[in-house]
């Protein structure tokens, strides 16, 4: 219910917001002004782009798999919504609280896979099958050191949950954290962000970089946008598609980067816990902590991880399929694997 | 296996250099170029912050040898055609009306002796060279600042410096005509009728050209574009 009242509205509203934010920060970085025109400082720019789309035709090439086209872009944006449904909202508020709440969270989304095959193969088209193509190669890749990261997490908390993960990280913690792993440093009352999972085990710092990396490939973002690549494949799977059905895709494309931005904020930065550690009788992290705080601080993590997303996307340029590979089973692959031993060696020596 | 791990660090330390990149530039979005012109000391000191002119409500200062949109102050025109004659393609079309006696003299002085019954220059075939100008004896046909002069209809980019009114022209040319004739009747008796048409342009003619000599005077360093112009 949480995910359909919260998420889902914050969705569309944080879509609009995200490419105008995105737009601007091109700008900036490359010393443009971005949108200015409509409304105060261009801000209504998505807004009008947003009823330019919907008003547009909903084009239908003659030479379609009719209903895959038709289906693609609802299975791509429903797999991604639901993955938005195990994600915590605040302290003692969850969408559903499932037990294998990370487990669904990866296994449902890797299932937007097949809706860009879909849409890729109902197009007909050899840009829309090549993109689809390559998506699947990559979604399927950088699954593995994707589902690795989050193990080593998943390991040191012991669980599933990602409620359970968040309050793990806090003052709110039942049981002992330790600050850098060592068991004189107990930061459980203490809390902040000494006992944020990335300041419990550093070793998760590699794990949270592959992790980031991942999913900016899951995300099909700049530079793994491969799939996409407007230059190359004039927007690959999604080239036939206009109107509301592109909006879709664009949708999820904005839903895949928000979620993996809470997940990292949920699984490596402490969640809805406050950043304020209690320092003697400044009991900042008891003061910080709360349901409302904690929508605060979610979300404000979650929207750091999205900026330094758009900043990635307009720092580097594209890879090439074979370093994308390269880069998946070569290098993050065998680092991710690493990184779960060695989590796993700290968290036996520990207890 | 040290490739690998070079190839590692490699990849983390370029990464980092780039983010630090793009971060500075966006940390400096905060300021904005002044438009200055290249000419200004402070020009290459500019290095940071949004570089983007957004034109209609900004321009950059555009620099005094400037060519750009002709203008002729038709007041100080002696409408003598210099500048229709040099023209390398023929934009300026002048119809003067002559006139019996001196009809005003321009600001630096010059006896004007023709009306300018047509001065259009049509700016969409204007090269600009520039040459008019530098012919000009009076100096009032100048290139000003005004770069931005589109028109929707190219017809449009003729521009017309003439004031005078069908009716002045007509008149202009009446009271000349009435001159001319007046003067053939004077000079008739002593005369046949058969050189009158002949002489008519040769006695008038040459002498606003020998007469109307610029007051002011041009300097020493561009006083041989006119000769040359003159050997042509």
């Amino acid at each position: 219910m949480i995910t359909f009242l919260i998420y889902l509205p914050f969705l569309l509203l944080f879509v609009v917001v995200a490419v105008y934010a995105e737009r601007k920060i091109s700008a900036f970085v490359q010393t443009r002004v971005g949108p200015i025109e409509v409304g105060p400082m261009g801000l209504f720019q998505t807004i009008a782009d947003l009823l330019k789309m919907l008003q547009k035709e909903d084009i239908r090439p003659f030479a379609i798999d009719k209903f895959l086209f038709l289906v693609a872009p609802l299975i791509v944006f429903a797999s991604i919504f639901t993955g938005f449904s195990v994600l915590p909202f605040t302290q003692g508020v969850a969408g559903s609280e499932i037990t294998t709440g990370v487990f669904f969270l990866l296994g449902v989304i890797s299932l937007d896979v097949l809706g860009i095959l879909m849409a890729g193969w109902g197009s007909n088209n050899k840009f829309s099958v090549l993109g689809a193509m390559r998506a699947v190669a990559q979604i399927v890749s950088y699954e593995i050191p994707l589902g690795l990261s989050v193990l080593a997490v998943v390991m040191l908390c012991g669980t599933l949950d990602l409620q359970e993960i968040s309050s793990y990280q806090g003052v709110a913690n039942q049981t002992d954290s330790f600050f850098l792993g060592i068991p004189a440093l107990d930061v459980g009352n203490i809390g902040g962000f000494l006992s944020w999972n990335i300041f419990q085990m550093p070793i998760l710092v590699v794990a949270f970089v592959v992790f980031f990396i991942s999913s900016l490939a899951e995300a099909n973002r700049v530079p793994f946008d491969l799939p996409e690549s407007e230059s190359e494949l004039i927007g690959g799977y999604h080239t036939e598609y206009s109107g509301f059905r592109w909006g879709l895709f664009m949708l999820s494309e904005y839903g895949m980067m928000l979620l993996v931005s809470f997940l990292a904020a949920i699984l490596f930065f402490g969640s809805w816990q406050s950043p304020l550690p209690n320092i003697g009788f400044l009991e900042l992290a008891n003061w910080t902590n709360g349901p409302v705080w904690g929508v605060f601080w979610l979300f404000s993590k979650a929207m750091f991880f999205i900026l330094l997303q758009m900043m990635v996307r307009w720092t580097y340029p594209r890879l090439r399929v074979d370093q994308l590979m390269t880069l998946s089973w070569k290098y993050l692959t065998p680092i991710s694997i690493l990184v779960l031993f060695i989590v796993g060696i700290w968290k036996l020596a520990l207890i | 296996m040290k490739a690998y791990f070079q190839n590692i660090a490699l990849a983390i330390s370029t990464s980092l250099e780039g983010l630090k990149l793009t971060f500075k530039y966006l940390f400096e979005a905060r300021e904005k170029r002044t438009p200055i012109g290249v000419e200004d000391e402070n020009y290459f000191d500019q290095d940071k912050g949004i570089a983007t002119l957004q034109y209609p409500f900004e321009s950059l200062p555009v620099p005094d040898n400037a060519r750009y949109k002709l203008h002729n102050e038709i007041d100080d025109c002696i409408v003598c055609d210099k500048c229709a004659k040099i023209c390398p393609v023929n934009c300026i079309d002048i119809e003067p009306v002559r006139s019996a006696e001196v009809i005003g003299s321009t600001s630096d002085g010059t006896a004007k002796r023709l009306y300018a019954a047509k001065f259009d220059i049509d700016m969409a075939k204007c090269c600009f060279c520039g040459l008019c100008t530098t012919v000009c004896p009076t100096e009032c046909l100048t290139m000003t600042k005004a770069y931005d002069f589109s028109e929707f209809d190219v017809k449009d980019h003729n521009y017309s410096f003439a004031e005078m009114s069908l009716v002045e022209i007509a008149q202009k040319q009446q009271e000349f005509n009435d001159f001319q004739a007046a003067k053939l009747a004077a000079a008739k008796p002593p005369k046949s009728d058969q050189p009158s048409g002949a002489e008519k342009p040769k006695v008038v003619k040459p002498k606003p050209q020998v007469k109307v000599k610029p007051a002011f005077k041009p300097k020493p360093m561009i006083r041989k574009k006119p000769t040359d112009d003159g050997d042509k």
